[in-house]
C-alpha cells in the first residue's frame, strides 16, 4: 500500500487508499450484469420483442461476467482464503455480509435459466454436432438430460418464466445492493446517500445496454452479417432512457450536496472542481452524458430517417462513452470518496498502480476473462438465436424445426 | 405433463405484473431503507443513557483525553508504535496540532502522527504576505474513540470486529478477511489495514496490559497527565471522579456513535 502524497492536513491512517481500482472494477462487472440481464428480460419478460436478436448474447453476457464479479473482490482482500467466512460466519448487521448470499442466488438462478434457454440446442448439437470431441461436452452441458419431447420443452419454459420473474429484482437487487454498501456509510459524506443505490442501479442499466450494443454491432460487423435495425434501435432507446433518468439523479446527489452545503460541502467542493474534475465534468458528464443524450436522442427522435449505417456508428460511439461514464462514475465515487480525509482539511493524491495485484494491469486481465468465456460459448452454442444460426459445416443434420408455442416462443427463438 | 393451456398466459400476466411490482418495490424499499438507516438512531442502539449503561455492569473502561494538559511531545505515539509494533506509517494513536491565527484561518498538523513531537510550536503559514503571529494553538491526542455504537462493528462482514464486556473494540487476525470495510466505517480514521497481517488493525486500549493491571502504554508515558485511563463504572475511580467534575465532549457526536473516549477542552475546530 503507497503512502500517498498529501495536501492540507490528512489523518495519518488515511494517508494510504485502501480501497482502488479493484473495488471500482466490482460495481463496473456487476453493473454489466444486471444492465445485461435486464436486456434479456425486456425481451423474454415484458415482450419487447425488438430485442430478440441480443437476448440469448444478453444473457450469456451477464453470466460470463457474473463468473467473475468477485475475482477483483477476492484479488483485494488481505485474506481471500477467507473469504467463504461472508457465508459461514456472517455478522448481520452489514451490509457486506449479504454480497455472498445474494451473488450466489442470483449466479444460481442466470445458471439455470441459461440451462434451460439453451437446453434443447445442447441436446440437438449432442445429437449431431460433427466433432466427436464435443460429444461428451455437449452431454455434460446437458446435464445428462437429453428428453426434448415436447413435454420436457413446456416444463423448460415454465421454469423459464419462473425464473426470469425472480431474476429481475434478484439482479436489481445485486447491484442495487453494491450501492447500499457505499450509501450507508455515514462516515463518509461522500458516499452516504439514500440516492446511491438507485444511481448504482440505474448505472448499471445503463452499462449493460451499451455493452451488449457495442457488441451486437461490431461482432456483426467483423462477421459482415446485417444488424436487425429494429434491435439496434431498441438497444438505443432502452440506454438512451435509461441514461437520462441516471444522470438527472447524479446531478440531483450533486445539486443536493451543494444546495445544503453542510459543513463537508467545503471539501467536497474542491473535491469535485479540482481532483475529480477531469472524471466528473469532463468525462462522465460532457463526453458521457450530454453527447450520447444528444445523439441517441436524434436517433430516437428520428427513428427511420436515420440510415442503418450512421444508426450503427452512433450505437457503438455512444455505446464506448457510456461505458466511459458509467466507469467514470464509479471512479468518481469509490476513490473520489478516498482522495480527501475524514478530517475535511485534507486531499490524496492517489495514483493508478500498473503492476501488481490491484494494478491497472490485473484490472484489464480480469475484465478481460468475460470475453474469453464468451467466445468459448460461441464456439459451442449460438450466440445470437436458436441452432439454426449455428454454422451448418459443425451439424450433421438440421435442426427439426419446432412448432411454436403460444405465448412462449421467444424463449426458445 | 399436460400441454400448454391458455390458463398459462394468465400466469404468464401474473408474474409478469409480480416483477414490474417487484422492481418498483425494489427501487422506493431501497430509498425508503436507506433513508430510514441513515435519519434513523443505529439498530441495537441502547436507548440508555450513557451512566446507566455503564454504571454497576463490572468493568466498564473509559479514556479521557485533557486537552488543555497535552504538550505535544510525542511520547504516547512513539510508546504505542513500540507496545503494539505498530508498523511504519500507520498510527494507532497520533497528536494534532491546532492553530489560529488572527483572520480566522485554522492550521492543523501532525508531522508522521506527532511521533517526534513539533519542532515549531506555532507554524507559519506559507503566505505570500509573509509569516503572521499565530493566536493561540493547543495539542489534541488522538485514539480509537470505543464506541458504544460503533459502525466499524456494524460493517464487518464476518463479525472479525468485536466488543468486550467492557466496552473495548476489538479486531480478531484470526477471523478478520481485510475486506477494509471498516476503515471506511470509520468517521475517525483509528483503523487501518496492517500490510504485515493483511487484517484490519487498531488502537485497543492495550487490552493485552489492561487485563493484565496495567495501563494502557500511551497513558504510562504522557508526562502531563492528559491521558486518562480506567473503570468508569466504579463512581471512586480517577476517571470517575474526572468526569464528575469536568465538562467533557465526545468527536463527532452527531453520527451518533456514542464515543467512550471523552474529551476535555474541546475546540469546535477539532473534527
Amino acid at each position: 500500500m503507497h503512502h500517498y502524497i498529501t495536501e492540507g492536513y490528512v489523518l495519518p491512517n488515511q494517508a494510504h487508499i485502501y480501497w482502488t481500482t479493484m473495488i471500482v472494477l466490482y460495481p463496473y462487472i456487476t453493473g454489466i450484469v444486471a444492465g445485461a440481464f435486464i436486456i434479456s428480460s425486456l425481451h423474454h419478460v415484458f415482450d419487447k420483442d425488438e430485442l430478440k436478436p441480443v437476448s440469448r448474447f444478453a444473457m450469456v453476457m451477464a453470466f460470463a461476467f457474473a463468473l467473475f464479479a468477485t475475482l477483483p473482490l477476492l484479488n483485494h482482500l488481505g485474506h481471500p482464503e477467507r473469504a467463504l467466512n461472508i457465508m459461514f460466519t456472517p455478522n448481520l448487521t452489514s451490509a457486506m455480509a449479504g454480497f455472498g448470499f445474494i451473488y450466489s442466488t442470483y449466479l444460481f438462478i442466470l445458471a439455470v435459466e441459461i440451462w434451460l434457454v439453451y437446453r434443447t440446442d445442447i441436446v440437438h448439437l449432442y445429437q449431431n454436432t460433427r466433432f466427436p470431441a464435443l460429444k461428451p461436452v455437449y452431454w455434460l452441458l446437458a446435464l445428462g438430460v437429453l428428453d426434448i419431447s415436447k413435454e420436457a420443452e413446456a416444463v423448460d419454459r415454465k421454469v423459464m418464466i419462473f425464473l426470469a420473474s425472480i431474476g429481475i429484482p434478484a439482479a436489481c437487487g445485486l447491484h442495487g445492493y453494491v450501492g447500499f454498501i457505499f450509501g450507508a456509510i455515514k462516515a463518509n459524506p461522500w458516499w452516504a446517500s439514500p440516492l446511491m443505490p438507485v444511481i448504482f442501479l440505474l448505472s448499471a442499466i445503463v452499462s449493460g445496454v451499451a455493452m451488449v450494443m457495442i457488441c451486437y454491432i461490431l461482432i456483426h460487423w467483423v462477421k459482415g452479417k446485417e444488424t436487425s435495425y429494429d434491435c439496434v434501435h431498441a438497444l438505443i432507446e432502452t440506454a438512451w432512457y435509461f441514461l437520462i433518468i441516471d444522470v438527472v439523479l447524479e446531478l440531483l446527489e450533486l445539486v443536493n450536496h451543494a444546495y445544503m452545503a453542510n459543513e463537508d460541502w467545503t471539501i467536497l467542493k474542491q473535491l469535485v472542481t479540482g481532483k475529480l474534475f477531469v472524471s466528473m465534468f469532463i468525462i462522465q458528464i460532457l463526453l458521457g452524458s450530454v453527447i450520447p443524450f444528444l445523439a441517441m436522442g436524434a436517433v430516437v427522435v428520428f427513428k427511420e430517417k436515420v440510415p442503418a449505417m450512421a444508426r450503427n456508428v452512433i450505437g457503438v460511439v455512444c455505446g464506448l462513452l457510456l461505458l466511459a461514464q458509467v466507469g467514470a462514475m464509479r471512479w468518481n465515487v469509490v476513490m473520489g470518496g478516498q482522495m480527501f480525509s475524514k478530517s475535511l482539511r485534507g486531499f490524496l493524491n492517489f495514483e493508478v498502480d500498473l503492476y501488481g495485484r490491484e494494478g491497472l494491469y490485473a484490472g484489464i486481465v480480469i475484465f478481460a476473462l468475460p470475453f474469453v468465456v464468451i467466445f468459448v460459448f460461441s464456439r459451442l452454442l449460438p450466440l445470437w438465436g436458436n441452432v439454426d444460426t449455428f454454422p451448418k459445416e459443425w451439424m450433421k443434420e438440421k435442426p427439426p424445426v419446432r412448432q411454436p408455442l403460444k405465448g412462449w416462443s421467444k424463449f426458445t427463438s | 405433463m399436460s400441454p400448454i393451456t391458455p390458463d398459462d398466459v394468465t400466469r404468464r400476466e401474473f408474474l409478469e405484473t409480480v416483477a414490474k411490482t417487484g422492481g418498483q418495490s425494489f427501487l422506493f424499499g431501497s430509498l425508503f431503507v436507506n433513508t430510514a438507516l441513515l435519519r434513523l438512531p443505529q439498530a441495537g442502539a441502547d436507548p440508555k443513557s450513557r451512566a446507566e449503561a455503564e454504571v454497576g455492569k463490572g468493568i466498564v473502561y473509559g479514556f479521557v483525553v485533557d486537552t488543555t494538559k497535552c504538550i505535544g511531545c510525542g511520547s504516547c505515539v512513539r510508546a504505542c508504535r513500540a507496545e503494539n509494533g505498530v508498523p511504519e506509517g500507520y498510527n494507532r494513536t497520533w497528536v494534532e496540532q491546532y492553530t489560529f491565527y488572527p483572520d480566522g484561518e485554522v492550521f492543523v498538523n501532525s508531522p508522521n502522527g506527532g511521533e517526534n513531537g513539533f519542532a515549531d510550536p506555532a507554524p507559519t503559514r506559507n503566505k505570500p504576505t509573509g509569516p503572521e503571529a499565530p493566536m493561540r494553538g493547543f495539542f489534541v491526542p488522538k485514539l480509537c474513540n470505543h464506541c458504544i455504537d460503533t459502525p466499524c462493528i456494524q460493517v464487518c462482514p464476518v463479525g472479525a470486529s468485536f466488543k468486550t464486556d467492557e466496552g473495548v473494540v476489538l479486531v480478531d487476525h484470526e477471523r478478520c478477511v481485510g475486506c477494509g470495510y471498516c476503515v471506511q466505517a470509520c468517521p475517525f480514521g483509528s483503523r487501518y489495514l496492517n500490510p504485515e497481517t493483511g487484517t484490519a488493525d487498531k488502537c485497543t486500549w492495550c487490552h493485552h496490559r489492561v487485563i493484565k493491571g496495567l495501563l494502557p502504554a500511551c497513558v504510562v508515558s504522557c508526562p502531563a497527565e492528559a491521558r486518562i485511563f480506567g473503570n468508569v463504572s466504579d463512581p471512586e475511580s480517577t476517571i470517575s471522579r474526572i468526569l464528575a467534575t469536568n465538562r467533557v465532549q465526545v468527536l463527532k457526536s452527531f453520527l451518533g456513535t456514542r464515543p467512550r473516549t471523552r474529551y476535555i477542552g474541546l475546540d469546535s475546530e477539532v473534527i
